[in-house]
This record gives structure tokens, C-alpha cells and sequence, in this order.
């Protein structure tokens, strides 16, 4: 492959504490050089000046939908969307049908990725077999066969028997247990946050706590066995409490955030009059849950920042709000609402929301990628802090069209994503 | 002057004077239904389609006869005999009937929102029946219709609403109407039916006597027993003995206090059947206003003037 030389550009790198305009040398798939001034000859030249070179953009909560579900997203589809808003890589959740918990499947992901994906596709396969929450998967063939973790994401694991002996038994394996916490009993038939808002619509509610529970339990069970835990999107202040408590003891706990639940809160719900496009699980928690978690993520209790991009057809959405599916698309949104929301609103600096959507989310999962040091795969995110555009879900690449953020003028959009060298998005001129 | 609203979704987005025009207008057309020929051509040539996917008596036949009395063509499809039961979509079905062109639909369901959601999609006017646990408009104002009847005003008055709050969009509606037009609501209920953040918005009692002393009127709700699955409560028993209107908490209640209810009542469970058919209840008199405050409901969103109903 032709060296690529991406000129002039911002160059931020948070692995290695760099902020500052310089040169990119790809070559062969891989950085070869970050440096003032790398020569040009024999490579072909991107002028990034005036814009921000980042390390590729990692989401690891990702519902790809295929096999099975192909009426409401693909690889191809959601990792043109992955591309699209930046990201060179996404974890795909297991939740397919069949749900992907066997080597089979698994490598049937890999194998469509590495033939249509435009990213980057790493499977998460599933905590237990069909994510019926009893028997454990076969978490050695699965870690073979490409899978980076596991996890029943959308069924949570109700026995505490067996999450422990899958935080046990994935050990060996180097997989960590990414578990969507929720106490199941408390939130049967809720369709949003519990609380006045939920009293106000006459909408069964799930309480807050019953995310603080289940997150409790499994710090503490990750504490007992030693196990590696992830908590996936956080959205109670109460949980984000129980893994600070937990990472100050020592526990082996990371945990992620969504932008929907940084930025919004169940007054969405209200003021949208019951627009379907504000139903997901975990809900859209009350003021102080999300500003709990933003406090989270200042203070590195929360690890990175991930999507939970969940796309769903018309039809699942288009019907009463008890009706409606649980979801919303998040990945052509995510970075324009950080830089906009939280790096223009100054809660982040541009360098830390680099690194909670880069380097983060690379070292929870221990994924290669995350830096700009020479010798890693060549994955670039490049962004426009001027741009603005107002989002409209009908240019998404996505097949999902659900989000509560349509419509919003963002001010800063990525503009380019190179994954192993090659483009796999290019919005520069547009 | 013409009504403002173009849909009855609730009474929280109504202002006092939404509220009074709706009341007022109810008080001048309640004199038809006295008359020996109870007909007039209001709306005449107009089209109502009342929509019940839940169970409804008093509710459904009361818009029905208010149909009738000022003219509208009127129909009503309940979900038993309907394509419903064939996996229809409530958005398939509204489209369908938009498509012969009716001026208003009346629905009633499950899901609270679906009034919202029929309003969002269709270009017909929407009347709220009572959507889920969210709101139930007509009959909060029919029960303040009784108690203006009754009392000359509504505001001032003491309001206690007892029961099962969670589930009770009369309880909702009702809270709004009543804390618009300056009454003094409390709530009252077992703690397990008493919903989260709702004294935010009057407050709250678990005990029954404490609600009803000095009550200008006892709205009583119904208990749900077929919701009643999540363990709200031990037993039927316990819950009259603890929060049921006896005669002997009556006993103890301001003299000329009102009792009302929204029915279908449990006999012996939220209200004892003495009270329920005693001196104080008005239950029957919120029956007839019913009719009274459907037609104005009809009357004012299908483009009548307040001032012709007088």
C-alpha cells in the first residue's frame, strides 16, 4: 500500500499527551510517523489544516442487528453509519438472532465484516447460552473465533450465581463482562424513568435504584471472584457512586456512558409528547442522575463514552410509547453532541473526550487502537470544529432514523475516518 | 368567541378559563335533556367516531347519547369486533378511518399518550377518553360540574381523592382541574398506590380520616383488581378496613360532605354500599352531568360559540 501523509493537521493523541500541529505518516496500514515537518516524497498528501487529527474512534456498544434483523440495520449499513460519525471500530452486541453465543456465528460476523463492513467489527458474544441467563457460553471458542468480550446486553443477568461463576469463568480468557445492570423485578412494564415525570405521562416508571442494585451486585460480585466488569451505559447517580466506591477498593470495574444520558433527561419524554424517539433502557433518567454521570466522567470514574446505538424499523416505533421498541440511533450523532454539548460547553476539553472516545473505550476492552504512536494500526478520526449542521436523521447512513436529537444544530462534525490507512469515510469537501 | 383548543388530550393543558367556558357551557346545554324532544341540530351533518379499546359503560354510552342529542352522526367501534383482534395497528386503524373523512374521534386506551399519538398523525380532532394511567378529562369535568352544582363554586373547596392514585387517571385530571379552578386537594391511599413525586403537586395522607376531615367532597377511585397483581396491597379485607369510606369515617366528616365516585364501584372494598347509596353520594348526579359536559366537549371542539349554548 502507498504511504499516505496527512499534512498540518491538529494532532491529539491523549495516550501520549500530545496536543500540537504535526504531521501523520501512514504507511502499509500502520503509523510510521508523528512528527513536525515528515517528508512528503513518495507519498500521496491530505492538507488537514485547520482540523483535528485524532486517534480512530472506538464504540463498544453497538447493535449491528445482522443476522437476523437485517430489516433494521446490517454491517454494511451500521458500519457506514460507524464511519460516517467518525468511528473505526465498533463492538457489535450479541442480541442478534440467533443471539451470537457460538463460535458460528461469531465468525460469521467477522467474515461478513472483513467482507462488507466499512470498520472495524468487534463481536461481544453472549454471557450465557441464548441470553436466557443460565447456562454459561462456550467463552473459550467464542474468545477464539474473534469475540473481545461478553455480555446479555438488554436481558440482564438475573442470578447472581451465574454472573458470578461468568465473571470466574471468563478469567482465562481475557474476556470482560459488560453487563446491562438492572434489577428486573423493579422496572416489569416500564416504559421510562420513574419519578414526577413518569406521574405526570401515567407511564409505568423504573425507578433509578434498580440500576443501583444490580450495578452494586456486580462490583461486589467482581470484588468476590476477581473478575473484570464492565458496567454498560450508566445512567443513575447511585450507580455511578457504587463503581467509584468500587475502583477506590480496588475492584476490576470500568464502566461507559451514553450521550442521550449526558445530555438529556426524562423531561424529553414530556416535552416531546410522548415521542417514541425518547424510549430506550436504561431510560432518561432525572436531573441529577445526569448530571451524576457527567460528574462521572470528569472524574474518570466513567472510562469512555459509547453509543448504545440500537436502530430499529418504522414500524417498531411508529405506535404508542408502551408499544414502541426500546432504542434510538447514536452513532452519526455521538461526537457532534460531545464536541457541541460537552467540549463546547466546556465540561470536557477536546483532549479528554479524544481520549474517552478513543483511548478509553481501547483500554477497557484491550483493544488494539486508541493512539497515534507509531507502529498502531492506522486509524484516524479527523474533525471540523467549525462545521455546523443541523441533524437530519433522513441523511444517516443508518437504517435507524429514531433519535430524540433531530433537528439540533451541532458546531464541530468529524469529516474523515481512515481505518488500517484506507478511507472509509470522507465528508472534507462537503 | 370561539374555544381555543383544537383536541382534548387532558385537562393540564387547559387554563382556568378553558375550564370555566367548558363548565359553563355544560350548565346551558343540560337544560335539553330535560326537554321532552331531547334533540337539537347542533351538529348536525358532523361526524364522531368513538374508538374504546378498554371497557367502558358509563363513559362510552354517555359520548353516545351525547351524539345523539345535538345531531351528530355518530359510531362506535369497540376492539372486540374489530380488526384489532386481527393485529390492526392503532395507527392503521385511526388512518383508515381518517380516511372517510369523520371531524373528531373519541378514544379510549391502554397506552397513556395514544390520544397524543392519534393528534400527532391525523388531521381529525381528538377527544381524550382516558388514555392509561394519564388522563380522563371528560370526567374530571363532569365531577367538577357536580360539585359547582352542588356547592356554587369550586374554589375554596376541600377535595379529598382517595384510593388508588397510582393507576388513576381520574386522579390525575381531577388534581389538575381542581388545583387550576383553586381548590385545596389531599391525597390519600395505601403508600404502595401513591405515586412518586406527586407531592409536588398537593399534598399527601395514608390515613383516611385525615383526608376526609373537613373534606368539602370524597372523590373515591375505584381499585383496580385487575391490575392489582403487583402485590399492592395484602387483601381486599385489609385494604377497607384501612382505607374503604364507611359509614362510621362518614360519621366523622363535615355534615353536608359529597361523596363521589367515578364507578364502576367495588361494593365493600374502596366504599361501603351504605354510603355509596346514602344521603351524601352524588355518584348518579355524575352520571347525568356526564352527558352534560360530553356535549359541550363536542359542542365547542366542532366550532359552536359558548355564547350560542347559554
Amino acid at each position: 500500500m502507498s504511504r499516505l501523509l496527512l499534512r498540518g493537521g491538529r494532532v491529539i493523541d491523549p495516550a501520549r499527551g500530545i496536543d500540537a500541529n504535526l504531521d501523520v505518516l501512514v504507511n502499509d496500514g500502520q503509523i510510521e510517523d508523528v512528527a513536525s515537518r515528515v517528508s512528503t516524497r513518495g507519498a500521496q498528501v491530505l492538507d488537514l489544516k485547520g482540523l483535528v487529527v485524532c486517534p480512530g474512534f472506538i464504540d463498544i456498544h453497538t447493535h449491528l442487528r445482522e443476522p437476523g434483523r437485517e430489516d433494521k440495520e446490517t454491517i454494511a449499513t451500521g458500519t457506514r453509519a460507524a464511519a460516517a460519525g467518525g468511528f473505526s471500530a465498533v463492538c457489535a452486541m450479541p442480541n442478534t438472532q440467533p443471539v451470537n453465543d457460538n463460535e458460528g456465528i461469531t465468525r460469521f460476523i467477522v467474515d461478513k465484516a472483513r467482507a462488507e463492513g466499512a470498520v472495524r467489527v468487534y463481536p461481544i458474544g453472549a454471557t450465557t447460552r441464548g441470553s436466557l441467563g443460565e447456562e454459561l457460553s462456550e467463552y473459550g471458542d467464542l474468545s477464539e473465533a474473534g469475540c473481545v468480550a461478553v455480555s446479555d446486553d438488554g436481558r440482564p443477568v438475573g442470578s447472581a450465581r451465574v454472573m458470578r461463576r461468568a465473571l470466574e469463568y471468563a478469567k482465562p480468557f481475557g474476556l470482560v463482562v459488560i453487563e446491562h445492570c438492572e434489577e428486573g423485578t423493579l422496572s416489569e412494564k416500564a416504559s421510562m424513568n420513574e419519578g414526577a415525570v413518569s406521574t405526570h405521562l401515567g407511564l409505568r416508571g423504573a425507578p433509578a435504584m434498580g440500576e443501583a442494585i444490580a450495578v452494586e451486585r456486580a462490583v461486589l460480585l467482581a470484588e468476590l471472584t476477581g473478575g473484570r466488569l464492565h458496567v454498560a451505559h450508566i445512567s443513575a447517580a447511585a450507580s455511578v457512586d457504587a463503581v467509584r466506591r468500587g475502583k477506590a477498593r480496588g475492584v476490576r470495574v470500568t464502566a461507559e456512558a451514553t450521550p442521550h444520558h449526558l445530555l438529556l433527561t426524562d423531561e424529553a419524554v414530556r416535552e416531546s409528547g410522548y415521542d417514541t424517539s425518547t424510549k430506550m433502557n436504561p431510560p432518561l433518567r432525572a436531573e441529577a442522575d445526569r448530571a451524576a454521570v457527567v460528574s462521572g466522567l470528569r472524574d474518570g470514574t466513567i472510562d469512555c463514552i459509547a453509543t448504545d446505538h440500537a436502530p430499529h424499523t418504522v414500524d417498531d416505533k411508529k405506535v404508542e410509547f408502551d408499544a414502541a421498541a426500546f432504542g434510538i440511533v447514536g452513532l452519526e450523532t455521538a461526537v457532534p453532541l460531545c464536541l457541541d454539548r460537552l467540549v463546547g460547553e466546556e465540561i470536557l476539553d477536546l483532549s479528554q473526550l479524544v481520549s474517552l472516545l478513543s483511548t478509553g473505550p481501547a483500554r477497557v476492552l484491550g483493544l488494539p487502537g486508541g493512539t497515534l504512536a507509531p507502529g498502531s494500526p492506522a486509524d484516524v478520526s479527523v474533525l471540523d470544529l467549525g462545521r455546523k449542521r443541523q441533524v437530519d436523521p433522513a441523511r444517516f447512513q443508518s437504517k435507524g432514523r429514531h433519535t430524540p436529537f433531530a433537528g439540533w444544530v451541532l458546531k464541530g462534525w468529524p469529516v474523515l475516518t481512515l481505518v488500517g490507512g484506507r478511507v472509509a469515510w470522507d465528508d472534507l469537501r462537503s | 368567541m370561539s374555544f381555543s383548543h383544537r383536541h382534548l388530550l387532558g385537562i393540564e393543558p387547559l387554563d382556568p378559563g378553558d375550564i370555566q367556558t367548558l363548565l359553563d357551557t355544560a350548565d346551558g346545554l343540560k337544560e335539553i335533556l330535560a326537554r321532552p324532544i331531547k334533540k337539537v341540530p347542533a351538529l348536525r351533518g358532523k361526524t364522531v367516531i368513538n374508538l374504546f379499546y378498554e371497557a367502558s359503560t358509563r363513559t362510552r354510552s354517555s359520548f353516545e347519547v351525547a351524539e345523539r342529542v345535538l345531531s351528530a352522526d355518530s359510531l362506535s367501534i369497540t376492539t372486540a369486533a374489530s380488526s384489532v383482534t386481527k393485529g390492526e395497528t392503532l395507527l392503521d386503524t385511526a388512518k383508515n378511518l381518517e380516511a372517510m373523512n369523520p371531524d373528531m374521534v373519541i378514544i379510549r386506551h391502554a397506552a397513556s399518550g395514544a390520544p397524543h399519538f392519534l393528534a400527532r398523525h391525523c388531521r381529525f380532532a381528538v377527544v381524550n377518553a382516558g388514555d392509561g394511567a394519564h388522563e380522563h378529562p371528560t370526567q374530571a369535568l363532569l365531577d367538577a360540574l357536580t360539585l359547582r352544582q352542588r356547592r356554587g363554586r369550586l374554589k375554596g373547596l376541600r377535595v379529598a381523592i382517595v384510593g388508588d392514585i397510582l393507576h388513576s387517571r381520574v386522579a390525575r385530571s381531577n388534581l389538575w382541574l381542581l388545583s387550576k379552578m383553586g381548590a385545596q386537594v389531599v391525597l390519600c391511599g395505601p403508600p404502595t398506590l401513591i405515586p412518586p413525586g406527586i407531592e409536588g403537586l398537593a399534598p399527601v395522607t395514608y390515613r383516611i380520616e385525615e383526608a376526609i376531615e373537613g373534606a368539602d367532597a370524597i372523590m373515591m377511585l375505584r381499585i383496580q383488581l385487575e391490575r392489582m397483581t403487583g402485590g399492592f396491597f395484602p387483601t381486599t379485607r385489609e385494604y377497607h378496613r384501612r382505607f374503604g369510606l364507611t359509614a362510621e369515617r362518614v360519621a366523622r366528616a363535615k355534615k353536608d360532605v359529597l361523596i363521589l365516585h367515578p364507578g364502576p364501584l367495588n361494593r365493600g372494598v374502596e366504599i361501603a354500599s351504605e354510603v355509596a347509596d346514602g344521603p351524601y353520594s352524588v355518584i348518579l348526579d355524575q352520571v347525568t352531568n356526564g352527558v352534560a359536559v360530553r356535549m359541550a366537549v363536542l359542542y365547542l371542539l366542532l366550532g359552536g360559540s359558548p355564547e350560542a349554548a347559554s
